[in-house]
């Protein structure tokens, strides 16, 4: 049935048939830029993302509990890394995203810019960040580029570790004494608004949206998700016992929703341009492990080279 | 959360795609996995290496954090040759062949099954 169409109209009816592009497939130069941009973005989210927590590795209450942030951090690096591969099967190299991202041509997502001050916000960020990624990435399985379709099964199986362990931390915090449960307390008044950011702007002001859909790489609007997010949050919030820091969030009948306030876009935009609290230092730190590893991939390629030397003699 | 990349106000959506590196990289490598004894390895993804045990002690990192696998294959993604839905006219031929498929006979109700 494919006879007889120009290559777009062969694309198009692939993705309209919900089948998969895979990366030797003839593809809109657009629909390629466009999968590049948000899966090396999606990639360097998840590098940068390891960061915050690493933060809190040598500070955790118990061993159990260092244990298993250490065991999630090394996730966001599989992550990042099951992402850089989806990425090159469009043409990009691995160490140009790399340096894109050092030198600030490349983005990651804008919550990993707020810093985590205390011990509450690793449960916090489990709970509320790895929820609304979550809440994309299983729209995200059912893009149309095979690959990033693909790796995305994988992260949001395990994504499932990461916010219910958060959650869980949190229900032990807010079981403790009142200092514990006012430091979870606190977390949430700082996480709630930037995990509401995650989701982008609004859907009149997003300037991809509409062809993300046509293509099916998006598949959900970001309003959208951001509903589903907030609904699905507000009872487990509830079940802690803690209080979401909006004061005009209110169940509406009517529309079958939690209604909420206006995001602080002008914080979003702010933090988006490179000015949020940790923009400089998130990307330095990354530069400076890149920079500092320099020479361990340098004797890797160089014992490589040795070692095939030795073979063929 | 989205990973479509915001454009702030003002700013220009330009992706920049390339930009200069500095070493060589590493050679990519394709995974596959075993993951119980019985099944054929599957292909699981790729990453890069500079040589095969490397390759080996990365994939088991990257790909088997929680028991996917029993065995791991590491293989040279250039050395892997591929036959693509552009070449399809084989794959006409062989559709177009449909006394190759056994729903294709009818047996008798009578004869049971078969």
């Amino acid at each position: 049935m494919l006879d007889g169409m120009t290559p777009e109209e062969k694309f198009q009816a692939i993705v309209d048939a919900e089948d998969k592009i895979e990366p030797t497939d003839w593809m809109p130069e657009a629909y390629r830029k466009t999968l590049i941009r948000q899966i090396a973005q999606h990639a360097h989210s998840e590098i940068i993302g390891m960061q915050p927590e690493g933060n809190w590795i040598t500070r955790a209450p118990t061993l159990h509990r260092k244990a298993i942030l250490m065991a999630k951090v090394q996730d966001e690096a599989g992550h990042g890394l099951y992402l850089y591969s989806a990425a090159e099967t469009l043409g990009i190299k691995r160490d140009e995203m790399q340096e894109l991202l050092h030198h600030g041509k490349h983005k990651y997502s804008s919550i990993f810019n707020y810093p985590t001050l205390t011990w509450a916000d690793m449960g916090t960020i489990g709970w509320l960040v790895d929820g609304a990624a979550i809440t994309n990435q299983v729209m995200l399985t059912r893009c149309s580029y095979g690959p990033y379709a693909r790796g995305m099964v994988r992260i949001c199986k395990e994504e499932s570790f990461h916010q219910r362990q958060g959650y869980e931390s949190l229900i032990k915090l807010c079981g403790g004494a009142p200092e514990q449960k006012a430091m979870a307390q606190d977390a949430l008044n700082r996480w709630w608004w930037p995990s509401l950011m995650m989701f982008g702007p609004h859907d009149s002001d997003s300037s991809h949206t509409e062809q993300s859909m046509a293509w099916k790489i998006k598949r959900v609007s970001n309003d959208d998700l951001r509903q589903q997010f907030v609904d699905m949050t507000v009872p487990q919030a509830d079940f802690l016992g803690l209080r979401i820091p909006d004061p005009e969030l209110k169940w509406n009948d009517d529309r079958g929703h939690y209604d909420f306030g206006e995001v602080d876009w002008d914080e979003f935009w702010q933090v988006v341009k490179g000015d949020g609290p940790m923009n400089r230092e998130r990307v330095a730190n990354k530069k400076r492990a890149w920079d500092e590893g320099a020479w361990v991939r340098e004797a890797a390629t160089a014992y490589a080279a040795k070692q095939g030397k030795r073979s063929a003699a | 959360m989205t990973y479509d990349v915001p454009v702030a106000p003002g700013e220009s959506g330009d992706l920049q795609e390339t930009i200069e590196t500095g070493a060589e990289p590493w050679p990519m490598w394709e995974v596959f996995v075993r993951a119980r004894r019985g099944i054929s390895h599957v292909h699981i993804g790729s990453l890069h290496a500079p040589d095969p045990e490397t390759a080996l002690q990365n994939a088991r990192d990257v790909y088997t954090r929680r028991g996917e696998g029993v065995s791991v294959w590491v293989i040279p993604s250039e050395d892997i040759h591929a036959f693509e839905p552009e070449d399809a006219i084989d794959y006409v031929e062989a559709n177009e062949k449909v006394y190759r498929h056994a729903t294709t006979y009818e047996i008798p109700d009578e004869v049971g099954h078969m």
